[in-house]
């Protein structure tokens, strides 16, 4: 359906993106562009008030800040989004133009769609910024700042964005040292809510590990130090309670997880020591993260029935082999991309006033055959005249129909409304280039 | 009308078997989904199937191999359904579905028609001593799965990988307690089922032990558990050496239902084929 036969307007309104994000802007800038969700409804009506800018849209997060817009004159356009962007924050546009990036058509739809899928995230997979486009996407409808092809692109984003949810494994991968303590943990132990956590040392890893077990569910927390004090601080910190060092062997005796870090040369508990300690816990599971350097724990007490022992170098083994996976579905995911963005250029390409109006008319003449078809066969007493003068007039009905929408469509002065006619009529008639896709987004919202 | 209940009960646990291990493979969770809803299926479908023969024969039937195998497989999927809504364990069904198969499958080959039942079996005892069996014996079923299911986590833990299937597995918390679970249902069952026996022997042939190989080897049975449940009790057997014993204990349970029905001649002999 592309055929060269320029007989209406074409559309050339291009989609843009500008902006930055943590890959090329570091976060003092980052920082002065970003925009307060107080501040956006007043963004996006001073968007809108500029003349080559149709469509817009605001996205801010702390990774990013970015405008989305549609354009006929995209070099000006671009000039005029720039200045607005150093205005609002009043803040030298040289100070910041070299970290933007500018994106149009094809580059922008994927540039969307990958941002939705995570892909382009400071941590890949994670599901947060999905919320955040739909916020910003909410908050463009709410001040009637988008239109036609930016509801049509942000829709598609979202289907892109459950399509890569659930055919690829991309956001099921801990790949942080404590994330992955936490998983391992999970594996061991079911449910972290019960267990009791014990620190061997007071340090900053120490606390940081902790931390990550009490978000995932851990109430009880021990604590015992060289040096008491620590020991208590840290305690208090956690609402748990603290030992003398020398009573380390009570810890462990009650402790279902142990993270230990002391700076002590030696290990502070060697195989021996912890098989008396497992008799004493009638072998209840236990499972050691040792990240000290050198170990704190004697590399065999991890041979122990029930004992799981992780060292610093384990877990980010682990680690690392989960980003590989990750790496592997992010590869599936950008496939999805493609796939994705190749299908809504086609719908875009066909938001052209020419084909649209080539395809209404075939459309209309269809319907005025196959009636004047079944009608001439139902009276074959029909003269050749009759039959002639039948065809005339039919012709003639849909042709007066269709002249007003038609003349309407290529005026000059429509312009700037001809996508959402097309769109429109597209919808309404089901012409051929968009039903796929009408049918896509219509999966897409469910 | 038994028959193609039967045979139609064991077409579904076969398509959910296939479903399982699909699953096993991609680990979509859709899968999942639908064997279980085949697994269902084939249960409604296999009750049905007994209950038909009950009614067609006029007693409990578990009086042949055909049966009792059928009987097995009922009790086993049953025992997942409850475990499976009680602990949602993911891939439960992927390790006691193929089982239950087998033992259909073995059903399948063996004669099915409905017999005039022998003298001995004429016994008020008879069905409880069978039923408490194999009810037994389908718990012991679970927590042999759930030794397996242990060990490989165990694996994959101790050697410091997380593979797919691992991830996939319930914890080994879940897998340790429901070992335990299932055998303080399996045991009592057991017992009762050696004691029903003893009282059935009784009347049937007028002493309560008379040392059998099929009465030997459910001792030797009733045995492996008790001193897992003790060791459990007093000194902690658990994890590993629990799933081990578990393992071993329905090496046991398999010998004394099938492998001295097969090999060692003796009263159960009727059971026979």
């Amino acid at each position: 359906m592309k055929e060269k036969l320029n007989l209406g307007l074409k559309l050339n309104m291009e989609i843009i993106v500008i902006g930055l994000n943590h890959k090329t802007a570091p976060i003092n800038i980052r920082e002065r562009l970003a925009f307060q969700d107080s501040e956006i409804e007043e963004a996006l009506r001073r968007i809108r008030s500029i003349p080559s800018i149709r469509e817009t849209m605001i996205l801010s997060t702390c990774n990013r800040v970015e405008i989305y817009a549609t354009s006929k004159d995209i070099e000006k356009a671009v000039q005029e989004l720039k200045q607005f962007l150093s205005e609002i924050h009043r803040f030298p546009l040289e100070r910041f133009e070299r970290n933007l990036y500018l994106l149009i058509g094809e580059e922008a739809v994927r540039h969307i769609f990958r941002v939705a899928s995570s892909l382009d995230s400071m941590v890949v997979g994670e599901p947060q910024i999905l919320g955040q486009i739909k916020e910003a996407y909410q908050r463009a409808n709410e001040s009637k700042a988008s239109g036609v092809i930016l509801h049509r692109l942000l829709h598609r984003a979202f289907h892109v964005a459950k399509r890569v949810r659930t055919e690829t494994k991309i956001s099921n991968h801990a790949v942080s040292v404590s994330s992955v303590a936490v998983e391992l943990a999970q594996r061991i132990f079911g449910t972290l809510e019960d267990r009791v956590v014990f620190l061997v040392g007071a340090g900053e890893m120490i606390e940081l590990a902790a931390r990550h077990l009490v978000s995932g569910g851990v109430k009880k927390i021990l604590v015992t130090n060289r040096t008491y004090e620590r020991a208590l601080t840290l305690a208090r910190e956690f609402q748990g309670e603290a030992f003398p060092f020398g009573e380390m062997s009570v810890g462990l005796k009650k402790a279902d997880i142990v993270i230990s870090a002391t700076n002590s040369p030696e290990p502070i508990l060697t195989s021996e020591q912890m098989i008396r300690v497992m008799k004493e816990r009638k072998h209840r599971p236990i499972f050691f993260i040792d990240i000290a350097d050198p170990r704190d724990i004697e590399p065999e007490v991890g041979d122990l029935e029930n004992v799981y022992l992780y060292n610093i170098d384990d877990l980010q083994k682990v680690a690392l082999e989960n980003l590989k996976d990750r790496e592997k579905e992010a590869e599936r995911a950008e496939g999805i991309v493609r796939e994705e963005v190749e299908r809504f250029v086609r719908w875009y390409q066909s938001l052209e006033v020419t084909p649209t109006i080539v395809a209404l008319r075939k459309k209309f003449e269809e319907i005025r055959v196959r009636e004047l078809e079944k009608m001439l066969s139902l009276h074959p007493e029909l003269t050749e005249k009759e039959r002639k003068s039948l065809e005339a007039m039919t012709s003639a009905i849909i042709n007066k129909i269709l002249h007003e929408p038609i003349t309407h469509l290529k005026e000059k002065d429509e312009e700037a409304m001809a996508d959402f006619y097309i769109d429109a009529l597209q919808t309404l008639f089901q012409l051929p280039q968009s039903s796929e896709v009408a049918k896509e987004e219509e999966d897409a919202r469910i | 009308m038994n028959i193609y209940f039967f045979k139609i009960s064991t077409l579904l646990y076969f398509l959910a078997t296939m479903v399982y291990s699909v699953y096993l493979i991609l680990l979509k969770d859709d899968l999942l989904r639908w064997a279980s809803r085949t697994v269902l299926l084939g249960f409604v479908i296999h009750t049905l199937a007994f209950l038909s023969r009950y009614v067609e024969a006029g007693y409990t039937p578990v009086t042949n191999l055909h049966e009792s195998l059928s009987f097995f497989a009922w009790m086993i999927i049953g025992v997942l359904l409850i475990a499976g809504l009680r602990y949602r364990i993911k891939m439960l069904g992927s390790f006691l579905t193929p089982i239950a198969l087998i033992l259909m499958l073995f059903a399948l080959a063996l004669p099915k028609e409905i017999l005039p039942l022998a003298p001995v079996l004429r016994s008020f005892w008879h069905p409880f001593h069978v039923i408490f069996a194999f009810l037994g014996n389908a718990f012991f079923t679970l927590a042999f799965c759930c030794g397996v299911m242990y060990l490989i986590q165990e694996h994959q833990l101790k050697s410091k990988r997380m593979g797919a299937i691992g991830k996939r597995l319930p914890s080994l918390k879940v897998l340790d307690d429901l070992n335990y679970y299932s055998l303080k249902f399996g045991f009592p069952l057991l017992t009762l089922g050696i004691i029903t026996g003893a009282v059935w022997a009784e009347y049937a042939w007028g002493r309560y032990w008379g040392w059998d190989p099929k009465e030997t080897w459910s001792l030797i049975t009733w045995f492996l558990y008790a001193a897992l449940l003790h060791q459990r009790l007093t000194v902690g057997w658990r994890g590993r050496k629990a799933a081990l014993m578990a393992i071993l204990g329905f090496i046991a349970v398999l010998f004394t239902f099938l492998g001295v029905n097969l090999l060692l001649p003796g009263l159960h002999a009727y059971s026979n084929w």
